[in-house]
C-alpha cells in the first residue's frame, strides 16, 4: 500500500511535469520514422523486423526509465523520500512505476509495428505475449535498479547505457529468440528452455535489486 | 512524555582523509531541547545526518529505543521530523497534496483539521493550494516544519531552522518548538545565538576532533 502510495505520488507528478512521457513519446516516433525512411520501399525480412522492434524497445528504455530515481536527485527530493519511506518500499513504488511505463511505452511500439511494417507477422500470439511480458518485467526491473545506481553519478547520461548494456544483453538476446520462434509459428512447449531463462533472469534481476538497494540508496 | 531517547555510542566520522569529529559519546533524552553548535564546515549538519539515519557513521554506532527496545533502522522514519536548507519538498504539488502523499506514504491517514491547524500556525493557511513552486523561500522553510511535524514525531531533529526565516517566523517556529519539547525529543544544530538559547543542553562539535 505504501508503495503504491509512492507509485501514485510519481505518476501525478509525472502527469504534471511530464519528464518522463515526452521523452519516451519523442523517442518512440523519430526512431520509428528514421527505420521507415532507411528502408523506403525495400522489403525487410520478417526476423528483421523482430530485431528492430527489440532495438527500438532497448533504446527508448534508455531514454525514458532512468527518471524514476535521476528527477528526484535532480529536484532534491532524495534526501526527503529517505525520510518518509523505508528502502524496500521506495524501490518497490519506482518499480511499479516503471512497469506501467515500460508496459504503455512497449505496447505502444508494438502496436505501431504492426500497423506500419508488412513484415512484422507473428504466428503464434501466445509464445510472443510470453516473451512480451517477462521481456517487459525484466526491462523494468533492471532499468529500476540501474537508474537507482546512476542517480548519484555526475555523468548520468552516459553511464545509463553503458551500465544498461551488459545488463540488459541476455535479455534481449532471449527476446530476440522467442520473437523469431513466434513468428515461424512454433509452439511454447518447444521454446520452454528460453521462456525458462526470462523467468530466471526476472527473479535474479528482482531479488538482486532487493539486496542492493539498501546500500545504494543510502549516502 | 514518550519513552523515546537516543544513544551516541562512540561515533566517528571520516570523510576521506577529513576527520570530521570522533568518538562522540552522547545521550538524549525526551523532554528536552539539545543543541549542536560548532563554526561552518565543522560537521553540525553531517551528525543531524548521522543521528536520523541519512549518513552512516565511519564507526560507531546510533542507536533509537522507544519503550526500551531499539528501533529498527527500516522503520525509523516515521519516528523522526526532520528540517533543513537542503531537504526540498515537490514543486509541482501544492503544499496540501504534498503532505497528503506523505501521509499516504507513511501509511497514515491524511488528517485535514490538523493540517488546517498547521498551516493557519506557521501563516500558510490561505495559500495551502498554491504550487510550492509559487513559495518564497521562508515560505518553503514554514513547510518544511510541518513536513518534519505533521505524522506526530517523537524525536524532532532541526538543521539551521531559523536560517531563512523573518522575525515574526522565528517566534512562532520557537514557540512549536517549546511546545513539541514538553513531550518529544528535540535536537537543534544550528550557529544563530537564539535558537541556541532554547537549548538546555549542547554539544560542541569542535570538543571531539583532537587530531
Amino acid at each position: 500500500m505504501k508503495a503504491y502510495s509512492i507509485f501514485r505520488k510519481d505518476w501525478q507528478s509525472e502527469l504534471r511535469t511530464r519528464y518522463a512521457i515526452n521523452a519516451l513519446a519523442m523517442f518512440i516516433l523519430v526512431t520509428i520514422s528514421v527505420i521507415m525512411f532507411s528502408i523506403g520501399t525495400e522489403t525487410i525480412s520478417e526476423y528483421l523486423t523482430g530485431g528492430l522492434l527489440w532495438v527500438v524497445i532497448f533504446f527508448s528504455a534508455m531514454s525514458g526509465l532512468s527518471r524514476a530515481f535521476v528527477s528526484e536527485e535532480e529536484r532534491g527530493t532524495t534526501m526527503t523520500l529517505q525520510l518518509i519511506a523505508s528502502p524496500a518500499t521506495i524501490f518497490s513504488g519506482k518499480l511499479i512505476f516503471n512497469l506501467l511505463l515500460v508496459f504503455l511505452m512497449n505496447i505502444a511500439i508494438t502496436i505501431l509495428f504492426f500497423i506500419l511494417f508488412e513484415s512484422f507477422v507473428i504466428k503464434n500470439f501466445l509464445l510472443f505475449a510470453f516473451a512480451f511480458l517477462l521481456g517487459n518485467i525484466g526491462i523494468a526491473v533492471s532499468s529500476t535498479i540501474i537508474a537507482a545506481i546512476i542517480s548519484k553519478a555526475s555523468s548520468k547520461g552516459t553511464l545509463y547505457p553503458v551500465l544498461s548494456f551488459p545488463i540488459l544483453l541476455p535479455l534481449i538476446l532471449t527476446l530476440l529468440e522467442l520473437t523469431k520462434f513466434a513468428m515461424d509459428g512454433n509452439t511454447v512447449e518447444s521454446s520452454l528452455v528460453e521462456i525458462a531463462v526470462l523467468i530466471c533472469y526476472d527473479v535474479i534481476m528482482l531479488t538482486a535489486s532487493y539486496l542492493l538497494f539498501d546500500f545504494i540508496w543510502k549516502e | 512524555m514518550t519513552d523515546y531517547f537516543v544513544e551516541l555510542h562512540q561515533v566517528t566520522k571520516i570523510f576521506g582523509r577529513r576527520l570530521i569529529f570522533e568518538k562522540l559519546d552522547y545521550k538524549f533524552h525526551p523532554g528536552k531541547i539539545y543543541g549542536i553548535a560548532g563554526p561552518n564546515g565543522a560537521g553540525k549538519s553531517t551528525l543531524a545526518k548521522i543521528i536520523v539515519g541519512l549518513l552512516t557513521p565511519t564507526s560507531g554506532k546510533v542507536l533509537h529505543y522507544n519503550n526500551s527496545s531499539v528501533i529498527p533502522p527500516e522503520k525509523l522514519h516515521n519516528y523522526i521530523g526532520f528540517n533543513a536548507p537542503y531537504l526540498f519538498l515537490y514543486d509541482e504539488f501544492t503544499a496540501e497534496e504534498n503532505l497528503k502523499h506523505f501521509s499516504n506514504i507513511r501509511g497514515l491517514k491524511f488528517e485535514s483539521e490538523k493540517a488546517d491547524y498547521m498551516f493557519d500556525k506557521l501563516g500558510l493557511l490561505e495559500r495551502k493550494n498554491d504550487f510550492v513552486r509559487s513559495y518564497s523561500t521562508g515560505m518553503k522553510q514554514r513547510l518544511k516544519f510541518i513536513f518534519a511535524l505533521f505524522h506526530s514525531p517523537m524525536l524532532i531533529l532541526l538543521d539551521e531552522p531559523t536560517s531563512t526565516l523573518d522575525n515574526e517566523g522565528k517566534e512562532k517556529v520557537y514557540e512549536l518548538l517549546n511546545e513539541q519539547a514538553k513531550n518529544n525529543l528535540v535536537i537543534i544544530a544550528s550557529n544563530e545565538d537564539s535558537d541556541l538559547a532554547l537549548c538546555a543542553e549542547t554539544i560542541n562539535i569542535k570538543n571531539y576532533k583532537k587530531s
